[in-house]
Order: structure tokens, then sequence, then C-alpha cells
């Protein structure tokens, strides 16, 4: 079985700003990428150019060995938005079943899945609200859950965490390592270190360079820290002093 | 399939949005009964005209149901006259010297008051015709008479003076008839603008959030085609101006009594293909809107002049270039399909190159949509 994610010599932008460039990155299945790094930095438009939503400047991305962008491909992957891309005048279950019909579900598996997607959230009790009437952090949970339901081998998840109690992230943490350990391949971009910590593999975006990469502990060695969010800050004041060199 | 769940889900938002249900099926039937109303007044205009020191010969010949005269002593200036009685005109006499002085704040009423005093006038001819010719016709008898009892001569057969020709006119209507009033000639353009208006706003506006929400990204990011959404928003939409175009079309017919020369099914698919147009514009022009203010912002660019060009003023009286303007108006094409089928029975064959147009501007909306979602996800 061949790499699932592979990113090579990627350059990407809009028009005539470069957002990233060089971009390397392969990934296996069962390995959970953490995206780090400050806002801006380029890491939602690295998900959308693996999920083909952009075609690549220049470079390489092959997704499940099929060369991206490919529509039919994002079938198999489960993709949740930063921002809460969801029908307010619907109830939750009205939006499972929507975007679950667009992924190309059938409906018994369908109805099977939004149990298991539900309960994963702890949205099980709310299904039949308007999603209008959600918190913020129910929001967060429920496109969660869109994204777990087609039980895709990728998942690609911008910011889960964000809204969500500390409670709720450990069993979402806890779903997400069962995940990877049955071999799916989960990619996240974040703020929070402790996500990045759980991580198995982190990349850190800077003003659209990759300035470090590598697994937490191998990271945390590299920079001889104690801490991933030291070796983030280690490699930014390192990419500062490298771009004043030049 | 993914189309079909589309469709649902546009159903399931739009019952669920009675407000908006509102404004799509009770809002048209509001407008048109304003319409209506407005223009039942068909020609009850009459204009006041003050009148001073005028011959009671010219006054009487004025007099018509249009216009009703005061006779006025006061000394004033005419303006002054006017103003104070809020009068239409005046007509002052100073020998054989008339003169007119016109408000003119109301265009036909100063119409009504020069065509009533020309038709004095002629009126006025006449009657001295009239007169001089029975003058002449009574000075003859009396000429006649004298050269009888001069010569001794038999009476010849008297001959009597020929009455003055009056005719009966009677007027035939080719379409329509006597009591047809301007709003026979406006209801199919109305009619035609609302559907137009209303199935454009309401899907650009849903397209719009769609966009602005993030789901038509999220959308995106499934394996559904571009060609889906779009079939599926056409569709979902599409059914309910569907019905709004029925109930419209229904409405006009049985509350207005509008009679209708050709066939009502060909009424309604004329209709729908001018709601397909402006539903497919809608949703381009939701391209260029970033906020639902921007889309509004559309409305007198897209929507508003469009109801000039459709033949609320004939399109032979516009000048000549800006004709040319009327044939990019989807209105256009709808409105003058409908008109021929309201007020001169057209048939299917008749309208059918109207009918071309408004699938052709459908088909390219629809182009232009598919091009313009490539923004959003490249494949």
């Amino acid at each position: 079985m061949g790499d699932v994610i592979k990113v090579s010599h990627l350059q990407q932008g809009y028009g005539k700003t470069i957002v990233l460039k060089e971009i390397n990155l392969t990934l296996q299945a069962g390995d959970i990428l953490g995206l780090i790094g400050p806002s801006g930095a380029g890491k939602t438009t690295l998900i959308s150019t693996i999920m083909g939503m952009l075609r690549p400047q220049k470079g390489t991305v092959t997704v499940l060995d099929t060369t991206m962008p490919n529509r039919e491909l994002l079938g198999r992957i489960g993709y949740m938005a930063q921002t809460d891309a969801l029908y307010g005048d619907l109830t939750a279950m009205e939006n499972l079943q929507f975007f679950g019909q667009m992924q190309g579900m059938a409906k018994a598996k369908l109805a099977e899945r939004i149990q298991y997607a539900a309960g994963i959230v702890n949205l099980q009790s709310a299904l039949g609200k308007y999603v209008k009437a959600y918190s913020g952090g129910m929001k967060r949970r429920l496109s969660l859950a869109i994204a777990l339901l087609a039980d895709p081998e990728i998942l690609i998840l911008d910011e889960p965490t964000v809204g969500i109690d500390p409670e709720l992230r450990q069993q979402i943490w806890h779903e997400l390592h069962r995940l990877a350990k049955n071999g799916k391949t989960i990619l996240l971009t974040t703020h929070v270190m402790e996500d990045a910590e759980q991580s198995s593999y982190l990349m850190m975006i800077r003003e659209g360079e990759a300035i470090a990469q590598g697994t937490p502990a191998a990271l945390i060695e590299q920079y001889q820290v104690t801490s991933v969010e030291a070796a983030f800050l280690q490699a930014g004041r390192d990419q500062d002093a490298h771009s004043r060199n030049d | 399939m993914r189309i079909l769940a589309m469709i649902k889900r546009v159903f399931r938002e739009m019952l669920r949005d009675k407000r908006t249900l509102a404004l799509m099926f009770i809002a048209p039937l509001f407008i048109l009964s304003l319409v209506y109303f407005l223009f039942q007044g068909n020609a009850t205009t009459t204009a006041s005209l003050a009148t001073r020191g005028v011959d009671r010969t010219l006054v009487t010949a004025v007099k018509n149901k249009h216009i009703e005269l005061h006779s006025v002593s006061e000394t004033a200036s005419p303006t002054k006259v006017i103003r104070e009685h809020n009068y239409a005109g005046m007509i002052t006499q100073d020998g054989h010297h008339l003169t007119v002085t016109l408000a003119n704040t109301d265009q036909s009423k100063t119409a009504i008051i020069k065509q009533g005093l020309q038709a004095a006038q002629v009126k006025l001819q006449m009657q001295a015709a009239h007169t001089t010719v029975q003058k002449q016709a009574l000075a003859l008898k009396q000429m006649s008479a004298a050269l009888r009892q001069a010569t001794g001569a038999p009476a010849p057969k008297a001959s009597r003076p020929v009455p003055l020709a009056t005719y009966h006119t009677h007027f035939d209507y080719l379409y329509g008839s006597d009591d047809s009033t301007f709003f026979d000639t406006l209801l199919p353009i109305m009619t035609g603008f609302v559907v137009f208006f209303f199935v454009f706003l309401i899907s650009g506006i849903a397209l719009l959030r769609e966009r602005t929400t993030g789901t038509l990204y999220r959308l995106l990011a499934t394996p559904v085609k571009r060609g889906e959404i779009v079939a599926g928003y056409l569709i979902g939409y599409g059914t309910f101006a569907f019905i709004q175009t029925l109930l419209v079309v229904l409405f006009t017919i049985y509350v207005f009594k509008v009679q209708i020369l050709g066939s009502v099914g060909l009424i309604l698919l004329i209709n729908v293909l001018l709601a397909v147009v402006a539903l497919t514009l809608g949703l381009l022009i939701s391209t260029f809107a970033a906020s639902e203010f921007q889309m509004i912002q559309f409305i007198p660019i897209v929507a508003i002049p469009q109801i000039f060009f459709a033949g609320i003023i004939p399109i032979s009286s516009l000048p000549h270039w800006l004709q040319p303007v009327s044939y990019i108006m989807p209105l256009y094409y709808g409105a003058s399909g409908m008109s021929a089928v309201v007020q001169k029975g057209a048939t299917f064959v008749d309208v059918l190159p109207n009918m071309g147009v408004l699938l052709l501007f459908a088909i390219v909306f629809l182009v232009l949509n598919l091009i313009t979602m490539r923004r959003y996800r490249q494949v």
C-alpha cells in the first residue's frame, strides 16, 4: 500500500500572491497530522489544495494514489470546515441526512451512521432541534459529526476543537486515536498546543513555509526544548534569523 | 439522487420560511391589484377652466363633459386666478383676441383644454357656415317669389334647404372592447415583471446565503457535480416559481376578468420560461454580490430597466439609438409574447421565436453559473 497523502514541491497561491511554497509531505494510513501555525500562514490553503478544491500552481498532490484535483475522490474524504457550514433552517438530523446523501451514502447505512456520529459528539438528544437554535459549540460538534458520517478513509478537520469543552475534546481525541488505529488518516489544523501534542506528526507552517516537521518528540529534541509550543516558537525565531541573513 | 436531496432541502427551507413564502405568493397579487385599481379611472379626468369676458357662443361651444367651466369677474391676472382657485386654465377675451393661460401642471388636462378649444372653433365655423347657407336659401326663395310675381309663372317646386349632414359613429374593435383600459395593455407586462422580479430576488438571495454561510463550499467538498447543485436549485426554486406564476395568471383571469384571446397554457409556458431566466440570472448575479445588501443594489441595474423596455412605452416610440436595448432585455421577449397571446390570440408558433430567445437566455446564464462555480472548486 502506497502513501495515503503525498504532497511534493507544492507552490500555491491566488493570482500573483504566493501563499505556500515548497511544501513536501507524506502521510501513511494511521497517521494523525497536526498542522500548526499562526492564522494567515496558509493552513487552510494547504487543506483546500489537498482536497483538490484548488489546483496546485506548481508541484503535485496525490491522495490515495490519485492525482488531485479529483471530484470523485472527495467521497472518500470527510471534511470539517473552519466556519460551520450548516443549514440553520433544518434540524441537525436533516443536516446530517442531507450531507450524507451528498457524500453519496446509501439510505440504510446513513441512518445507522447518523446514530454513531451523533454519539461521538454527544448530540443524540439534540438531533431534532433546528440548527439555528444551536450554540457555537454544538454547531462545531455537528460539523464534526458530518465529517465522520461516511466512514471516510481520510479525515480533514479545519480547527476541529474550537469552542469544545475539555471533556468533550478528550472524548473526541479518544475517537480520533481509535480511527487512526483502524487505519484512517487524519489531518487537522489547530492553534491549540494540546491538540498538537496528541498528533503523531506535526507540520509547522509560518508565512507560507513549512518551518519544521516531524513527530512531536523529534521536534522537541531537535530544538532542545521541553514542549511543542517552545519548539514552534524556536522554529519561528530561526526562520526570522534565516530571512534576515538572506 | 443528489439532485433529489437538493430539491428536498430547498423545499424544506422555503416552506419553513413563512415570510419569504408570503413575499413570493401574496406580494405579486397585491402589486397587480394596486396596478389594476390605479388604471381603472379611464376617462374621468375633467379640467376646470375659468372664463372672463368671453362671448357666450364660444362658452357654450367649449362646454363638454371633460371641461368644467367657471365664469369669473375678478380683475386679477389670470395667473393669480389660476393659482388661487387651482384651475387648469383660464380664457380671457379682448375684442377678437383670446388669451388662454394654462396651469400645465397636469399635461392631460392641458390637452383636454386645447382639444376643447379646437373642437369649439370647428363647431362655431360649422354653425356660421350653416347660417350662411340658410340665409342664402332664404334670400334665394325671396328672390324667386319676387320673380314669379313679376312673370306670373307657376311656382317651381321649392327646393328644401339641404340639412347639414350628421354622422353616427359606431366603433368596432379588432382586439379588446370599448371598455379596454390601459390596464389591459399593462397586464401582461406587469405579470411578467412581477414573476421575473420575485424569482430573481429570492433565488439570488438563496444562493448568496449559501455562499456567505460557507455551505456552498462545504457542498462542493463532496463529490457532487456543479451541475447537480444548479439543477437542484433550478427544479427546487423553479417549482415555487411555477406555483407563483400559476397563481398570478389565474388571479388576473378570474379576479380582474381579463379577456385572454389566446390559450392560458401558452401564457403559463411563457411565464415559466421567464421565471427560469430570472432564476438563472438571480443565481448568476449573486456571484457578484458579497452580501444581501449588495444583491439589492443589483435591482435598479438588472430588474428595473427591464420594465421600461418591455412595452409599457411602445418600443417604436423610443429614441432610435435606445431601441436595440430592448433586445437584450428578457422581459421584452416575455411581455411581448404574452401581449400577443392575451390581446391578439397568438398561437404557439407565433410566439415560438420569443420563447426560443428566452430559452437561449436561460442556457447562457446556466453555463455562466457553472463556470463561476469553478471559483470554489476547480473540478
